[in-house]
């Protein structure tokens, strides 16, 4: 039996109803189509369905959508604004931070999720902060140098 | 020196702002009209005969489409290379690993579908089963393929001079052996489709494929449709490394499902799926013999192979050519000798990994050229320049280096890391090492054998020549092969690059053998750029009957007309132009030059639509002897790497604390995307060195199919990479560029090595370098001395 929940996702109210098996990372993908949160894995060792609940980087894959009932989520969808795209984003752009793009999403969110947390951390600080976003392309140096311009306001 | 306008600078990917927004569509993403979800059940014995399969109960579910099974598909065989085809869609009689696949399923949904696979019935008669190249190889070991007695997919025995006439006048012999382990591709997207067979007959399959042409005539060969009839197009690929070039089993599992249901049908592998199929890195085991003059020079090098490849042949036969063909460079190397065979196991199939079958060989090979560099009391940088290639050799396997700055990495990771200051002056748990490596720059033969081009390309104009549209078969899959294409049709047709719209990875575009061997940015680049002439030189063509100029004086830069002589009066085209496009907000201003949309609207106005088309297909490459195909390519791109570590000695931890790296990239299209590829393959190698080993139980089953207990790299595993691109200006490749996403990868493991040898002393000739096998290997050493 499906159960009704209510969450803000990137500002925006929903009133659902769910199946209790269902996870927040398909909740997001299947039903409400913001695919931009990715599935790796679906066991939480890859960070791709990273998504921010309530201040918090979690792995959407790991979280019962009604266990996200009352919370606020934000997704990659959610990081730009009508003023135009979030430092980090234009960042990861500029800086050649993105190669596949499969770990991006989550990058961003566990990233954004550290500065408004930390807004001047260290290179250790950062590498730990995404330590969770497995990333096969980059090497991660792109990623940390972009998450490092922002803090510093570059 | 040429002055570009795009290229050689650091332009943002074109796929950026999707990826970085959550736009950018991947396969998983897709959603089409009555889609139906697809499974496959895959065998859970490693060696068994198939004694019946009753799928009745599947077929009685509810919502259940189609089940099928060896009986009711199509088993044509197939593979990767022509010579073995030893695949078939589903197993007719036999599993030959844990993981091969049985029957597939289609259903309204997921669920049903996997419920729909637990309930078919299938009888197994379990048979005994070989894991390991040595059990293959056993007198009276179990048969995997009755066509391959001695479960030995493929042999390669090769020599170039003569290695024992060379042995007899060395000063230094030295014999060791080297053990990798299994790798698993390990990129984030696991691999799907969307496959679709429509009511006119044409099917569409959207997969994240590295190659939708091999994909393409693999589906039609196995469905029996004609090409022309099949289409491939990969959305956005969440990379792929290798793994993804072979065809996959839900490739044309969706397909057969499809064509038998007429709906949409949407796979996709689990994460643990991802590791059955695997098609990445062999196994491999060399033992090598190198022989030295007193004064360094290598003088002729014997390197016997064993690789362990799994159930299948997949790339493997191309692989273990490779592993021999790839020592001929990046040193001067008169007599070589190579024993390579590659074994069946009842293990997933191995296949292609970046650095395709040179990853371990290097490895060996440079850490062995260590240990005789201090048995001759030489400087490991010192004993590699004395034998390093200049453009202009040729290998004694008959690689032709046409540009080749190998002295040149060396001296640039030397000078970076500080190497003088540093080799032998290193504190105590401090070590430093050094090694190169090098790859093709797209493989020289198609893996069918065809007279194909590699590479076609066409561009479109739009009718106000605002934007070309460059459309190719090409695959992005991460690299930024889009990027490049972009950036190398803008300059060679001399228009900004916001002109430039690229469409790609579509068998319906253009022929393109796809991402893999390291071959787009050559390959591709050259069609694109001859593409982008063409195109040119027709506008130029038009404008020159109009203005009654000849074509030579005249060419375009950054979106201008540029006139070698007197610039003649062009105020009727540009009164044109202005009653073509009046109410429009972008016309020319009165003052600007003469724009290259004017000139494009009238060549549109003379001609009509305006395509230009290019190709790409190498000259005769190599020697003539058996395998002289494999590792023969247009370019090669050398690589030299310094890395610095710290060893806790009394846990064998290791921490990599500084990477030095230098690769000879011909001529960098986009700097930024040549050092996200160096940085990239150096985290690959890193995870290969110290952490990645796909493990099995007794039974043949994977004990860490998942990305938490198959470890790659984190980013607190990784350190700053001091990238430095050295560019030596290809004369085979497009303005000069060869390849980078492979030939990085190949210091690596070795550089680690040597660092490893260089603090501790120990000799560690098997990976990875857990804290285990460190510790031991130091403990080893101390006893030794005591």
């Amino acid at each position: 039996m499906k159960k009704m929940i209510c969450l803000t996702i990137n500002g925006k109210e929903y009133e659902l109803a769910v199946a209790p098996n269902m996870t927040l990372a398909d909740l997001l993908r299947e039903e409400l189509l913001l695919t931009g949160t990715k599935k790796g894995c679906e066991l939480g060792d890859c960070g791709t369905c990273t998504v921010i609940m309530n201040g918090k980087a979690v792995n959407s894959c790991l979280v019962l959508a009604v266990q996200a009932s009352g919370k606020e989520i934000t997704t990659v969808e959610g990081l730009e604004t009508e003023k135009g795209l979030h430092p980090l984003q234009e960042k990861f752009i500029e800086n050649g931070a993105i190669q596949c793009g499969f770990c991006t999403s989550g990058m961003l969110l566990s990233a954004k999720t550290l500065l408004d947390k930390n807004p001047k951390p260290d290179e250790l600080e950062i590498r730990t902060a995404i330590s969770g976003n497995l990333c096969r392309c980059t090497g991660y140096q792109k990623i940390v140098e972009s998450i490092k311009d922002v803090s510093e306001g570059r | 020196m040429t002055e570009y306008h795009v290229i050689n600078g650091r332009a943002p990917r074109l796929d950026a702002p999707a990826k970085a927004t959550g736009r950018a569509m991947y396969v998983d993403d897709l959603k089409l009209p009555g889609m139906l979800y697809g499974a496959l059940l895959q065998s859970p014995l490693a060696h068994a005969r198939i004694l019946n399969i009753d799928t009745s109960k599947a077929l009685k579910l509810p919502g259940v489409k189609s089940v099928v099974t060896a009986e009711n598909a199509s088993m044509v065989p197939y593979g990767v290379s022509p010579a073995r085809y030893d695949e078939t869609l589903f197993v007719k009689d036999r599993a030959r690993y844990i993981g091969d696949e049985i029957a597939a399923v289609a259903a309204v949904d997921l669920e049903t579908a996997l419920e729909a696979v637990s309930l078919i019935d299938v009888e197994y008669e379990e048979l005994p089963a070989v894991f390991t190249m040595e059990e293959a190889m056993a007198e009276g070991a179990p048969q995997i393929h009755d066509k391959y007695p001695g479960n030995m997919c493929a042999e390669v025995h090769q020599e170039f001079g003569n290695v024992e006439e060379a042995f007899a006048q060395c000063d230094l012999i030295r014999t060791d052996t080297f053990l990798n382990k299994r790798q698993d591709g390990a990129f984030l997207e696991p691999n799907g489709v969307v496959a679709d067979f429509d009511r006119n007959g044409y099917l569409t399959l959207h997969s994240s494929t590295q190659s939708p042409h091999y994909v393409m005539r693999i589906i039609a060969m196995v469905l029996g449709l004609p090409v022309g009839k099949v289409r491939v197009a990969k959305p956005y690929v969440g990379g792929g490394f290798g793994p993804k070039a072979a065809t996959n089993s839900i490739e044309l599992a969706s397909c057969l499902l499809s064509m038998r249901t007429g709906k949409p049908v949407k796979m996709n592998f689990t994460r643990e799926q991802v590791f059955l199929f695997s098609r990445a890195r062999h196994q491999f085991k060399h033992t090598l013999t190198t022989g030295v003059k007193k004064d360094g020079t290598l003088m002729a090098l014997t390197n016997e192979c064993y690789l362990e490849g799994g159930a299948y042949a997949s790339f493997g036969i191309a692989t273990v050519y490779y592993a021999g063909s790839l020592l001929g460079a990046p040193y001067r190397l008169p007599n070589m000798k190579y024993d390579g065979y590659r074994l069946y196991t009842n293990r997933p199939a191995c296949g292609a990994q970046r650095g395709h079958g040179g990853v371990a060989a290097r490895a060996a090979w440079e850490q062995q050229i260590d240990f005789i560099a201090e048995e001759l009391g030489m400087d490991p940088v010192e004993i590699r320049m004395k034998n390093s290639m200049e453009a202009g050799d040729i290998t004694c396997n008959d690689f032709n280096t046409s540009s080749f700055g190998m002295k040149e990495c060396i001296e640039a990771v030397k000078d970076g890391s500080n190497w003088s200051e540093k080799k032998g002056k290193m504190p105590e748990g401090k070590g430093i090492g050094i090694a190169t490596g090098f790859f093709v720059s797209g493989a020289g033969y198609p893996i069918y054998r065809s007279e194909t081009a590699h590479s076609t390309v066409v561009i479109k104009l739009n009718e106000d020549g605002g934007t070309a549209h460059v459309l190719t078969g090409s695959a992005e899959i991460g690299q930024g092969s889009d990027t490049a294409m972009g950036m190398i049709a803008a300059e060679a047709l001399g228009v900004p690059l916001d002109c430039i719209k690229v469409s790609s990875g579509d068998t319906d575009y253009s022929v393109d053998l796809g991402a893999y061997s390291s071959r787009q940015t050559l390959m591709t680049g050259h069609a694109t750029k001859n593409a982008a002439e063409d195109l040119k030189g027709q506008v130029l063509d038009v404008l020159g009957e109009k203005l009654k100029v000849p074509v030579d004086q005249m060419d375009i830069k950054n979106g201008f007309v540029v006139f070698k002589g007197e610039t003649p009066d062009f105020t009727a085209i540009r009164t044109i132009y202005a009653k073509e496009h009046r109410g429009f907000f972008d016309n020319p201003g009165e003052d600007e030059p003469l724009t290259f949309k004017e000139a494009a609207r009238m060549a549109f106005l003379a001609r009509g639509s305006m395509v230009g088309t290019g190709k790409y297909k190498p000259g005769e490459l190599g020697g003539k002897f058996k395998g002289a195909a494999v590792g023969t390519s247009p370019a090669y791109g050398p690589s030299a790497q310094v890395v610095e570590i710290t060893v806790d000695k009394g846990t064998g931890k290791i921490t990599i604390d500084r990477m030095t790296d230098a690769h000879d990239c011909g001529f960098a299209i986009n700097r930024t995307s040549v050092e996200a590829q160096m940085q990239g393959s150096l985290s690959m190698g890193v995870g290969e060195a110290m952490y990645e080993e796909v493990k099995f139980d007794d039974k043949g089953k994977i004990l860490n199919a998942n990305l938490g207990e198959y470890k790659i790299a984190t980013a607190l595993d990784m350190p700053n990479v001091d990238t430095i691109i050295v560019e030596s200006n290809e004369p085979n490749g497009p303005f000069g560029a060869k390849e980078v996403g492979e030939g990085a990868i190949m210091p690596t493991i070795p550089a680690i090595l040597n660092a490893l040898y260089d603090a501790t002393g120990a000799r560690v000739q098997e990976l990875p370098l857990t804290p285990e096998r460190v510790f031991k290997a130091i403990q080893k050493k101390e006893e030794k001395e005591k």
